[in-house]
């Protein structure tokens, strides 16, 4: 196995040489066609023409109970009924990504209409039909649901995602001695991740080996889990997700369908199909939790931040360790000497919260970045200058330096491409008919991660090449991105390059997820690929670094030998894994950007209207233009949800997820969304991987909503602390006379 | 309580051009008669009840939510389904220019996408109006806030909409070329 360890910065690589011309292209997705035309098969569409039996899940129906007994024989006596399965195993939500155990019942419910049974039988409408049946007869137990006068109880998780404190110095002392204080607390609901492909799985035993094609993002933990949640052993356990139809972070530990599934068939002695209802999805996966936030922050009088606080309270359910890091981004991104950073996880009878794409800092930065706005302005400063004056020059926590921050040039460029100095000076001063018209800005930061990753690449006799690795594609584009790197650094054209996703058979991967992917399983694809290279020149007797690699010909000096010659009718495989190593830890390593709105708001309805949204973003080498930028308007798309639309509610007397449907919780839809500006700068980080790059997928996110919330406040003169902005917290407060109307 | 167990019935149903018999409890929904019965897997579930869009497909041309009706409603119609639009090495303009434009990333609601573009075309061609349309009277004619509004019962969670409107300003176009 050849091995990478990020010690140290990289230098030029063949990826800066660019010799095939393919790195960094906006080329069109690998696997596009069959997307475009319905032929790639998603977790459920696997097994067709076998006989297989239907699942349908039974739910719980009350918050928190004992269950006592499960009456299934008037299910189990309706024809085509094969199964009704019950007992400990079953799983009530989705796993959490940190390890590889399952939340399984053992005879209790833990939350509103969690899984208590699955009904197998021969058709999905049978299934559906018996599953009414069922009757759960149940002890209630007293639940807690909502954090509301139980925030005291808050703990302080070693089991989150970052540490539940990080401090320095003394907070509370500074901030009473600052000149300037300013202390908001801000708000924001809980969230559904709410993929389209509602969590599937179809399992398969042959013998004691159980295969299994379900919707996941990390595969290698994903196959623990599923072994774990059946009691088998791992090695008997195969899991394939070729295409997997979005994630966000729900589908980063497995979800109750696939430990489901594989019991049903081991009981029914067949393989079971089973895809969650998107009612099941809403409430028996995960989901993000809803954050009360306060933000201090002391300044001098001429406006410059002295000391920072954000603390946070969350949800999560009785047990569970995962906390939303609202703090994530504040912990760098912010200057301040005395610092102090806190979560604490209140327990209550809900759904388990989890990851949803950028933890943290897609709640954290809504509260942040909206305090910078609202602190800018009582200086009287305009936040792109007051942003420009608390520039930290080194990571402010740790004191180790950033290996790259370009947040002041995407800012400045965006103002620039905006049109920023046109922003109405004051607030609620610009009237275009019936609309309030104002701009905002935020800024974006999203940490960066390098995961342990490995990958093979197979060069067939005839010079073509194939990556394999368990990597996921979860709309990323990864397969396109591992395909664009495999022909730069080989010299192949891409049509030479295939890969193979998604099978826990193939070298172990990070998996998708916290926007690691590109940068993780790309660095395995480019370890291989130097071994590639490093064995051309060895059959050559050349130095590697002399050979050049293009359209399937190794050139050495006056030599142009085609691969087929080299490779001497024989396959070549190689494994290469990349690790993280000291960079990880000697620099702060961060994608930055920032994000530039303009709202108009109704001055009879309140009804907000985003119309313009452009983000600059700096995230080392960019792999594919095309497919960065898409994840670029995915985030900003999110933003506008989280901003105006988007909100789980939970009745606080019974647990029930109210709007647990597509029709009630609001994601955008195509009306919402104008059309949007992505600028992507060019940039390198040399720190971050062999690639020079970082993650993406996330950055767009991280603080969209905020620049909405200032350009609201901009248009309305109305600062709403309590997220989304919706049309109640505008009406009462709407001024009535705003400039004159256009 | 005495009551017909066998819910089953006999159908047949034109998919694609294709007439195909099948003998299938008369609850399933033509969505799940393709899925799960036809081995047409391209139309997708993403919440059986109308929300989403994904398992658009055209029936006697016009869009239609396939996981809100029944398949024993549809003996007679012509049903459409993205495998009917085209495939891999023969793509529809809507599908070449969905590819294009990166009108997708997961690719899960992309064909109820494309047969829904396919559709929305139609519907302007005929002089249908939208909620966007200034005058509900004068015709419709393809614009940016038009194809938005009238695309707005396909959801993408990956939010591929900027791009999804381009593709479908560019295969329009190629449309009317090749008309």
């Amino acid at each position: 196995m050849n091995k990478h360890v990020m010690n140290e910065a990289i230098g030029e690589t063949r990826l800066d040489r660019g010799t095939q011309g393919v790195i960094g292209q906006g080329v069109d997705r690998y696997e596009g066609k069959l997307k475009v035309s319905g032929k790639a098969p998603y977790a459920y569409e696997h097994l067709i023409g076998e006989k297989v039996a239907y699942g349908f899940v039974v739910p719980g129906p009350i918050g928190r109970a004992r269950v006592k007994s499960i009456d299934t024989a008037k299910a189990r006596a309706m024809p085509g009924v094969l199964a009704v399965v019950t007992g400990d195993a079953i799983m009530h939500s989705s796993a959490q990504p940190m390890g590889p155990d399952v939340p399984a019942m053992k005879g209790e419910i833990f939350h509103y209409n969690q899984p208590v049974a699955l009904v197998v039988a021969e058709t999905f409408e049978t299934a559906r039909h018996a599953s009414h049946l069922v009757e759960v007869d149940y002890e209630p137990l007293e639940g807690h649901y909502e954090m509301e006068g139980r925030r005291e109880t808050g703990r302080a998780s070693d089991g989150g995602p970052m540490a539940a404190d990080t401090k320095r110095g003394d907070f509370e002392k500074a901030f009473a001695a600052s000149e300037v204080q300013f202390d908001r607390t801000y708000t924001t609901p809980s969230y559904h991740a709410a993929a389209m492909e509602p969590h599937a799985s179809v399992a398969k035993w042959d013998g004691d080996q159980l295969t299994v094609w379900s919707s996941c993002q990390l595969l290698d933990l994903n196959v623990k889990q599923i072994a774990n949640g059946v009691g088998v052993d791992a090695s008997k356990v195969r899991l394939l997700s070729p295409y997997i139809g979005g994630g966000f972070g729900s589908k980063l530990g497995i979800g109750p369908d696939a430990v489901l599934a594989a019991l049903g068939a081991r009981e029914v002695g067949r393989p079971v199909k089973l895809a969650l209802t998107r009612q099941n999805v809403f409430q028996a996966t995960s989901r993000r939790g809803e954050t009360i936030q306060r933000v201090r922050i002391g300044a001098t009088k001429d406006g410059r931040i002295t000391c920072f606080a954000h603390e946070t309270d969350t949800p999560n359910a009785e047990g569970e360790g995962f906390f939303e890091p609202s703090g994530i981004s504040t912990v760098f991104l912010y200057p301040g000497d005395d610092r102090l950073v806190t979560h604490r996880v209140v327990t209550t009878d809900v759904l388990t919260t989890s990851a949803v794409r950028a933890p943290g800092e897609a709640t954290g930065m809504l509260a942040t970045e909206s305090a910078l706005d609202e602190l800018a302005e009582q200086f009287g400063i305009d936040p792109i200058a007051f942003r420009k004056l608390n520039e930290p020059e080194k990571d402010p926590q740790e004191d180790v330096p950033f290996s790259s921050r370009r947040l002041l040039e995407c800012i400045d460029e965006g103002a620039r491409r905006f049109g920023w100095a046109d922003r109405p000076s004051k607030p609620a001063t610009r009237r275009e008919g019936e609309w309030l018209v104002g701009y905002g800005m935020a800024s974006a930061s999203r940490a960066n991660s390098l995961m342990a990753s490995s990958a093979e690449i197979e060069m067939s006799a005839d010079g073509r090449a194939t990556v394999k690795t368990s990597m996921t594609d979860i709309g990323t584009g990864t397969y396109t991105i591992l395909q664009q790197i495999a022909a730069e650094m080989l010299g192949l054209p891409l049509d030479r390059v295939d890969v193979l996703l998604g099978d826990t058979s193939l070298p172990a991967s990070s998996g998708s997820g916290g926007s690691w992917g590109a940068n993780s399983a790309g660095s395995s694809v480019f370890v291989a690929a130097e071994a590639i290279v490093e064995e051309f020149a060895r059959r050559l007797d050349v130095d590697a670094s002399t050979l050049t690699l293009k359209d399937g010909h190794a050139i050495a000096g006056n030599r142009q030998i085609p691969f087929s010659e080299i490779l001497k009718r024989e396959t070549l495989t190689v494994t290469g894994k990349i690790e993280p190593g000291d960079t990880s830890d000697n620099t702060n390593q961060a994608s930055y950007g920032a994000h530039f709105a303009e709202v108009a708001v109704n001055v009879t309805t309140g009804e907000t209207r985003v119309r313009r949204l452009l983000t600059v973003g700096t995230a080392g080498r960019i792999l594919n233009m095309k497919t960065a930028t898409s994840q670029c308007y995915g985030g900003q798309i999110w933003g506008i949800g989280y901003a105006l639309e988007e909100e789980l509610v939970v009745d606080p007397r019974s647990g029930l997820i109210v709007n647990h449907d597509l029709a009630e919780y609001h994601v955008p839809v195509h009306a919402d969304v104008p059309k949007l500006d992505v600028v992507l700068l060019e940039d390198r980080d040399p720190y971050a991987s062999p690639l020079a790059g970082k993650g993406i997928g996330e950055l767009a996110i991280a603080g969209v909503g905020a620049a909405i919330n200032n350009a609201v406040y901009n248009a309305t003169g109305i600062r709403v602390y309590d997220y989304p902005i919706t049309m109640d917290k505008l009406l009462p407060r709407l001024p009535e006379e705003v400039g004159a109307a256009a | 309580m005495k009551r017909n167990r066998r819910a089953k019935r006999s159908m047949k149903l034109k998919i694609n051009g294709v007439e195909h018999e099948l003998d299938i409890d008369m609850r399933t929904s033509l969505l799940d008669a393709c899925r799960d019965h036809l081995g047409l897997t391209g139309s997708k579930k993403g919440c059986d009840h109308g929300q989403c869009g994904a398992c658009t497909m055209l029936v006697n041309g016009r869009r239609i939510n396939s996981c809100l009706t029944l398949a024993v409603m549809h003996e007679g119609d012509e049903i459409t389904t993205i495998e009917g639009i085209g495939e891999p090495g023969n793509l529809h303009p809507m599908q070449e220019a969905f590819l294009h434009h990166d009108g997708f990333q997961c690719g899960y609601c992309t064909p109820g996408q494309i047969v829904s573009a396919v559709g929305m075309l139609g519907e302007v061609a005929d002089g249908w109006p939208s909620h966007a349309s200034a005058d509900v009277k004068a015709g419709a004619a393809l614009s940016g806030d038009e194809i938005r509004e009238r695309m707005s019962g396909n959801l993408c969670r990956c939010s591929a909409y900027p791009n999804i409107v381009d593709a479908i300003e560019t295969a329009s176009a190629k449309m009317k070329e090749n008309a």
